[in-house]
């Protein structure tokens, strides 16, 4: 059984002699983000951009493809991780204005892993695979951008045109994309 | 040892010092009971209030414009709130009532959230109960909790710094209540497995084929609302002015597809993530948190081991049984490796250490500590943007880091399933 009082009092007498190590304790999320960067395994058209070493939980990355539709773009994501990572899943965005069937205009990202498939099991690499898997394979199926899933879907030719426009700096429709080409 | 004999008239002693903190939502108050008998009063103010007609039908107030900040959807909160209470903060109404009602006790209101009191506030606790609304919360006190144990030599928890945590949550028919013996005992994070997770939909869905009205509301919610931004802040669940236009432009949308049952009270639901409320299954599980606790206090029995479920949605049904310690837990099982430093080591020194044969032989470590109560981070060689700042670092002596003696790295590595803690031990 705890003897809670006397134990307290105790406590109390002997807190004349100065406190040590009260230094705070590490998070469960530090603790796996930690476990998470330190295992970070990218392909070599991803970077990851730390604006300070000291935030692990928040930071960018950046995709390079080199294949596919999208060869040649450079599209930036920002990822937040919560406190309560991993049980949640980071929120990630994408900054670069892009004409993608699966994310819209806002930079909001239909993966099924960042939101209802998520698992605490997944890593930060995990997602960045996902990502890059939206580079060589745009599902027109689940559409963000159902302009750009039909377009897609219909014509991949006149597709490939349109990503193209997007990424030079121009007007896809009325639609105007920042130059995003390296 | 006046805990040690229950039946003697020293018994309550131990009142005039026992405190206890009771949470719920993002308001808590502490309690302290006077030197007083226990008197038998609870009981029978448990049974007045059971049986006042009044409490329970009193109108929802949710609906009013400027409706109070404190939802009087919460029978519980019936109770003890009246009328003339809307608008007063939830914390504050309910200690004045508990105190005018029950002699002896002082119940002091904290009206704030529980991530705004420190470690000094929570050590002065005997014992802590939960009344929370979310895993979140609980998963913070839990960690504050484990955070505050002190270990000695043999790793073993010091007695006195583990503060018992009393649980106790509720969802309609459902409601479950634990005690934690902070450090022995498997804690919430042992058993996040135990909370359902949080529904959601995937993004395509709400965006282009919306087939439920809880679609088109998370549509404006998580789409609609930042992009217009009507009132030019994020969401705020308790402004009528902001739920307001939610459901004006959920409906819009619902209509636009063909979807019915688009109403205020979904809205709300969706936006806040309201769990329905019922009273007995709130009182229930109190009583059984205010047990835990009386035994706790008291010890004339043994406490809850460790859990209590209780359905009531096909008839009544309870059981009780022990969850396990998770070895691997990142909470409470982590047991600090201590590592024997220099004090005026590098940083270079301590991970070479590390990557000794006759050490914990790594091969390529991160690590990262808590310097003042912000996160650092000391080295990390895998990722470049991080590696080329933290690289001055390894030069560096750990005083020089702002590391003290018994502070604890955080290190990762390829040769473990997990981060690793260690505390450092100057020699």
């Amino acid at each position: 059984m705890i003897k809670l009082f006397s134990l307290k009092q105790q406590k109390k007498e002997g807190e004349a002699c100065p406190k040590q190590g009260t230094q705070k304790k590490a998070t469960a999320a530090q603790l796996r983000i930690t476990k998470d960067l330190n295992e970070l395994n990218l392909p070599k058209t991803c970077d990851t951009e730390f604006p300070d070493a000291n935030d692990l939980l928040n930071f960018k990355l950046i995709i390079s493809p080199d294949e596919g539709f999208y060869k040649g773009g450079r599209f930036v994501f920002s990822f937040k991780v919560g406190p309560n990572y991993p049980h949640e899943p980071p929120k990630v965005k994408c900054e670069t204005s892009i004409y993608h069937p699966n994310i819209d205009l806002e930079g909001n990202v239909c993966l099924n892993i960042l939101r209802e498939d998520w698992k605490p099991v997944l890593t930060v690499n995990s997602i960045i695979y996902g990502l890059q898997y939206l580079f060589l394979e745009p599902n027109p199926e689940d559409p963000l951008n159902k302009e750009a899933a039909d377009v897609l879907q219909n014509n991949r030719r006149m597709f490939e045109q349109n990503v193209m426009k997007a990424m030079r700096g121009g007007y896809v429709g009325t639609q105007y994309f920042e130059r995003c080409l390296k | 040892m006046p805990w040690k004999r229950p039946l003697s008239g020293l018994y309550f002693s131990g009142w005039s010092v026992s405190r206890f903190e009771v949470m719920s939502g993002s308001v808590e108050m502490e309690v302290q009971s006077d030197d007083s008998p226990m008197p038998a009063a609870p009981k029978s103010w448990m049974r007045n209030a059971m049986e006042r007609s009044g409490p329970f039908c009193l109108p929802d107030f949710d609906h009013r414009p400027g409706a109070l900040h404190s939802v009087l959807g919460q029978i519980q909160v019936q109770f003890l709130f009246r009328r003339n209470d809307i608008g007063r903060s939830k914390a504050e109404v309910a200690a004045n009532f508990i105190n005018n009602r029950i002699p002896g006790v002082n119940v002091t209101p904290h009206f704030c959230k529980i991530q705004d009191k420190d470690e000094d506030f929570y050590r002065q606790f005997h014992v802590v109960v939960c009344g929370l609304d979310s895993v979140p919360a609980r998963r913070w006190m839990n960690g504050m909790l484990h955070s505050l144990i002190e270990y000695d030599d043999d790793n073993t928890p010091i007695t006195g710094t583990n503060i018992p945590l009393v649980d106790g949550g509720t969802e309609g028919l459902k409601g479950n209540a634990r005690v934690i013996l902070t450090g022995t005992s498997a804690c919430i994070e042992c058993t996040l497995g135990l909370y359902p997770p949080q529904v959601t939909y995937p993004l395509c869905t709400i965006a282009n084929t919306p087939r439920l009205p809880e679609h088109c509301i998370e549509y404006v919610k998580i789409i609609q609302w930042p992009k217009e931004n009507p009132y030019q802040c994020e969401i705020d669940g308790d402004d009528p002015a902001h739920l307001c236009w939610i459901h004006e432009k959920s409906v819009e949308r619902a209509s636009h597809f063909g979807i019915t049952g688009v109403d205020y009270k979904l809205v709300q639901g969706v936006v806040k993530n309201i769990i329905p409320a019922v009273a007995s299954t709130n009182a229930s599980i109190a009583a059984v948190c205010a047990n835990e606790v009386f035994k706790l206090a008291t010890g004339v029995c043994k406490p809850l081991n460790d859990y209590v479920v209780l359905n009531q949605s096909d008839g009544v049904y309870t059981f009780a049984f022990a969850n396990e310690k998770r070895e691997d837990c990142l909470v409470c099982g982590r047991k600090a490796n201590i590592l024997n430093i220099k004090e005026d080591a590098k940083l270079e020194e301590l991970i070479s250490k590390l990557c000794q044969d006759d050490g914990a032989r790594m091969k390529n470590p991160g690590l990262t500590t808590n310097v003042n109560g912000k996160q650092m981070t000391l080295y990390i060689a895998t990722v470049p943007s991080i590696e080329r700042q933290t690289r001055p670092n390894l030069k560096k002596t750990l005083t020089e880091l702002g590391l003290v003696n018994g502070a604890e790295i955080v290190v990762a590595d390829e040769t473990s399933p997990m981060s690793m803690t260690f505390k450092l031990n100057f020699i």
